[in-house]
């Protein structure tokens, strides 16, 4: 019966029901389930080394509080001990020697009391370990991935504005012979994904000596098949009167492109600017097979690099997923709307 | 509000300076353009606007097809084509050379033929699940939600990540001291070594890739839900049909088409998983994970003899299953047009 009201209901009018109660549920549900692994990403990545192989873990990053105290040059850890009157002290440790632990009373650090380390514990506190951060942008390649997928993404972006909406000009603003075959050839060729042409490709960029070079990695994928279909269809509905008084005026060809059809056609630019910006930064495999030479890494390939070594270091690699998810996600909250109507829309793969 | 004024300001001259930078470059390419204009005439322009596209599609697109094609009929180990010596489909048999199809172990090439099943396992399993639930979160969202366009974007947004994030992001989970064994153990049971157990790790493999790309088409499921008209549920209500009548009558096949469009969709792209997989498990444990494009990948580029004639052929045999794939969706985009009209 419920499952016939749900979806029967495409408008609530009523007040609220059982099926309302279980579309809120699965929604909430579908909050943590989705929301969940990345906010657990972003804790875990100022968690400091000894937090992070912690089990159980804890939920929020949290390290040992120390305290300076007075004749100590070293800050302290500060412990809770549980003293044989049955009281609890909060103090600070000076030295462990096997199982008892020589501790003092911050604020009298005089006297020391010896306590067995089994009746204490650490003291912790939230904090958050900007170092993940920060080391590995000194001590790894980090920064120089993030420059090579910062340059393959602009320059990539814009090469397939220009020439794709170049394309697409022509084959929605002039008639001429072989310009339906030309435009099938362009769809065809979205039947063809690069896995399936990998090694050819890769071929064509060793003779090009393309290997290791970030053109290898920009200009086979510039021009894409889905960027000249949106483009034409959008300046289809461009009127062609207005490139008509642009040549009346005596403007030329290319002048008309770029004056008059390329700020016409901004909306659907700007669509095809956010895909080719999401598809560079996030491109993988490609990448993995042209960039061999970790000083030419995109951040994707460096990450993947950086993670399968012998010694995964999770609270450096954890930061910096974090930072190369960045970018994404604050374009995608800024554009949100913008992006799912025009993928809705269009049916384009994000 | 002087504030304002000054950040208008700064943005005014940044647009501004945007379309002196965009106005410098387009006359600098306007130089070689219009002299060209001169030269072959308006009528030839259009070709002269098409040529750095098609010149790209040419050399990274269509030649290779036609070189892959050629590769896959080469033997050794060069890897320029006229070095290579021709050998026929001698690749091919080898990849068919099983004595049993129903077990690789029989087959020269064991690991295309786990590659292939995996693959196999993972299309129906990720796809299957993944077009449920994509349709029932899309019919739930079609609902009178409140915050539709907050919960819309909640399940997009994975969508936006990269594959090597998305694996981070759950190898993180997964991992024998993880999150996911800490609530196990919290809950009174044994954690699990995820990863290193075959058939857990073929889970969660596909379950990542569920979560990672369902967003994408719900969304476009919700678009067809949102395009039926509501007076055919008037009209359906006016004619006595309860909610599910109105579902199996109305919904259901109104939607057909979009869920055709998603259901070949989701199978070209299950086809050429890759990335996510790769970067989680590697293939793993041993090859229970392995994907038909990793096969490709690493008998082409990671092994020390690099195999391009081998690789080539499976790539060929995968874009034959591609292809099958696409022509079915057009097929059937026409034959639902047909219906329709």
């Amino acid at each position: 019966m419920s499952v016939a009201a749900f979806l029967g209901r495409r408008r609530g009018r009523r007040g609220p029901d059982l099926t309302d109660v279980l579309t809120y549920a699965y929604l909430a549900v579908g909050v943590v389930v989705m929301f969940g692994p990345v906010a657990w990403l972003v804790l875990s990545s100022f968690k400091t080394q000894s937090a992070l192989v912690e089990f159980p873990p804890s939920l929020l990053p949290t390290a040992p509080v120390t305290a300076q105290v007075e004749g100590y040059p070293q800050p302290l850890p500060l412990y809770d001990v549980a003293l044989p009157d049955g009281s609890t002290r909060r103090m600070a440790q000076v030295r462990r020697v096997g199982l008892e632990a020589q501790m003092v009373d911050p604020d009298d650090p005089g006297e020391v009391v010896r306590v067995p380390v089994a009746d204490r514990t650490e003291v912790r506190a939230v904090r958050f370990q900007l170092e993940n951060y920060t080391e590995p942008l000194r001590r790894f390649n980090f920064l120089t991935y993030l420059k090579n997928s910062v340059v393959v993404t602009v320059v990539a972006t814009l090469i397939t504005l220009v020439i794709n909406s170049m394309a697409a000009f022509a084959l929605a603003k002039y008639r001429f012979r072989g310009r339906n075959a030309v435009f099938l050839l362009i769809l065809a060729t979205l039947m063809i994904p690069l896995s399936v042409i990998l090694v050819p490709v890769y071929l064509v960029i060793v003779q090009v000596g393309w290997v290791n070079d970030l053109w290898g990695v920009i200009v086979p994928g510039a021009a894409t098949p889905t960027g000249v279909f949106l483009l034409r269809q959008y300046m289809l509905t461009i009127p062609d009167e207005l490139l008509d008084a642009a040549r009346i005026d005596g403007a030329s060809e290319w002048r008309i492109y770029w004056q008059v059809v390329l700020p016409l056609a901004a909306p659907a630019l700007a669509v095809l600017a956010i895909f080719s910006v999401m598809w560079r930064w996030n491109d993988f495999l490609w990448p993995l097979i042209v960039l061999t030479r970790s000083e030419y890494f995109t951040l994707q390939v460096g990450l993947n690099a950086f993670q399968g070594e012998l010694n995964v270091q999770w609270h450096y690699v954890l930061a910096m997923t974090v930072l190369t998810l960045l970018p994404i996600t604050l374009v995608f909250s800024f554009l949100q709307r913008f992006i799912t109507t025009g993928i809705a829309s269009t049916g384009v793969k994000g | 509000m002087e504030r304002r004024e000054g950040s208008g300001g700064v943005g005014a001259l940044l647009g501004r300076a945007a379309r002196a930078v965009y106005a410098l470059a387009m006359t600098a390419l306007g130089v070689v353009m219009e002299p060209l204009q001169r030269l072959l005439g308006v009528r030839r322009m259009p070709w002269v606007f098409l040529l750095p596209n098609l010149l790209i599609f040419g050399v990274f697109v269509l030649f290779p097809v036609f070189l892959n094609a050629y590769v896959s009929l080469t033997g050794g180990t060069q890897l320029f084509p006229q070095d290579r010596p021709f050998v026929g489909l001698a690749n091919y048999e080898r990849l068919f050379d099983c004595r049993d199809f129903g077990d690789p172990n029989s087959c020269a090439e064991d690991r295309f033929w786990r590659a292939v099943r995996n693959t196999g396992t993972f299309v129906l399993f990720q796809v299957g699940g993944m077009v449920l639930i994509s349709l029932v979160t899309a019919l739930v969202l079609n609902r009178d939600v409140r915050f539709r366009g907050f919960f819309r974007s909640v399940y997009f947004y994975p969508v936006l990540l990269s594959p090597v994030v998305v694996a981070l992001i759950w190898k993180w989970i997964l991992q024998r001291d993880g999150a996911l064994n800490a609530l196990l153990v919290g809950v009174g049971l044994e954690p699990v070594n995820f990863l290193l157990d075959g058939r857990w790790a073929m889970t969660w493999v596909i379950a990542v890739s569920v979560w990672a790309h369902m967003g994408f088409y719900t969304l476009i499921l919700l678009a067809g839900l949102q395009s039926i008209p509501a007076e055919l549920y008037d009209a359906a209500a006016i004619d006595g049909a309860g909610g599910w009548r109105s579902f199996r009558n109305v919904t259901l096949p109104l939607l057909m088409p979009t869920m055709m469009v998603v259901l070949v969709l989701a199978l070209i792209r299950a086809f050429q998983t890759f990335d996510e997989v790769y970067v989680l498990t590697g293939g793993g444990p041993g090859t229970a994970t392995m994907m038909i494009v990793q096969y490709i990948y690493q008998t082409g580029f990671a092994t020390q003899v690099q195999r391009f004639g081998l690789a080539a052929a499976a790539s060929v045999l995968l874009g034959l299953v591609l292809l099958v794939a696409t022509l079915v969706q057009l097929r059937v985009g026409r034959g639902t047009e047909g219906h329709l009209a």
